[in-house]
């Protein structure tokens, strides 16, 4: 008997998108979604500050609301230069934010789902860093690699160590990301098939009895979006530390 | 006590100096913990589940960059797989460098 089994993965399966032009291209349902966030957060901001009003209405004061958390994210985390990086964290932020959330409602894909895409990111943080340190002190900065305060016949041990955590920096701010959006899709769905699989193999009782495994999604869409909100936070986070790091050396 | 090791000569400061260069690099290295008011984020269980997670990915992924490295350079010299084995403490102990840094007191700014 072939009954309904739970495919927890085929959500994440890319296609292409655009009809037959899409197809030559290669662009796909992920980018596809890519676009609608950088879409609504254009239209977002350009209508929400359309109004400029000293008492902000519902939309205008989401916006300054937005703008603001990561404008103290940033001089919190970074500094007074931080005002210098302010637009690229905000990008980040909005971007992985948005990503997060769209892909919480159904048949939508999140983009934020695929190591790619946090890949990607993270590895575009982790050089624009290093060149920002090297850019603020030259070939000093190779000495935040040499802990201070160590006698010198530790350093041949030291130094490969300090430098394989730098390294792997990008590594554990992609994995992050990717993994708590991929397990949280990953349950929403197992938990959606036991309703299924209960139905169809317990009748009329498995149909009330999936009412638990609804209930538990109910509670696990909470969840997500608090996941979803929290890791756009934390990439934006680690990024101005990191910037911290690459501008104050310690 | 170090008060006595001050006052008797310039001999014992070295010792006193190396205790400050100690405090400044446990310091440095987030080895003394911070009063635990600073961390709300134990407070509950699906916190520390969070925290557990995070410092997982921090030690996993210093050991896999050293995999990785020590396979590359065994592919460059032939020397398989010595390298390799060699980088598998290294990374090891950059994670732990990693964790030691992610729970360690907030970086004054």
């Amino acid at each position: 008997m072939a009954g309904p089994t739970i495919d927890a993965l085929s959500q994440f399966r890319l296609t292409t998108g655009l009809g037959p032009i899409g197809r030559v291209v290669n662009f796909t349902n992920s980018n596809e979604m890519m676009l609608v966030a950088v879409a609504i957060i254009i239209v977002l901001f350009s209508v929400g500050l359309r109004t400029r009003s000293v008492v902000p209405g519902r939309l205008q004061s989401l916006v300054e609301t937005l703008y603001e958390f990561v404008y103290g994210m940033c001089i919190d985390n970074i500094g007074e230069e931080g005002r210098k990086f302010f637009p690229l964290v905000f990008t980040i932020f909005i971007f992985i934010l948005l990503g997060n959330l769209l892909g919480l409602f159904p048949y939508f894909f999140a983009y934020t789902s695929g190591i790619v895409v946090t890949l990607t990111m993270a590895l575009f943080v982790f050089l624009f860093t290093t060149g920002v340190g090297f850019y603020v002190h030259g070939f000093r900065f190779l000495k935040f690699f040499v802990p201070d305060g160590v006698p010198g016949w530790l350093l041949p041990l030291l130094v490969p160590i300090e430098i394989i955590s730098y390294l792997s920096r990008p590594v554990s701010l992609s994995v992050r990301l990717f993994a708590n959006m991929t397990a949280g899709h990953v349950m929403l769905e197992v938990f959606a098939g036991f309703m299924i699989l209960l139905t169809a193999s317990l009748g009329v009782f498995g149909a009330v009895a999936s009412i638990i495994p609804l209930g538990l999604n109910v509670a696990l869409i909470a969840l997500e979006l608090l996941v979803a909100c929290l890791q756009a936070y934390v990439f934006a986070v680690l990024t101005c530390l990191y910037l911290h790091d690459a501008v104050h050396m310690h | 006590m170090s008060g006595d090791h001050e006052g008797q000569s310039g001999s014992q400061s070295g010792g006193q100096s190396f205790e400050e260069r100690l405090a400044r690099a446990r310091d440095g290295a987030g080895l003394d913990r911070p009063p635990p008011e600073g961390k709300p984020d134990t407070a509950s269980d699906s916190g520390a589940m969070r925290l557990a997670m995070r410092l997982g990915v921090e030690m996993v992924a210093a050991l896999v960059i050293a995999v990785v490295i020590g396979w590359g350079l065994d592919r460059l010299f032939h020397t398989r797989p010595w390298l390799m084995i060699a980088f598998v403490p290294l990374g090891a102990a950059a994670g732990l460098r990693n964790v030691f840094r992610a729970m360690g007191p907030e970086r004054k700014n």
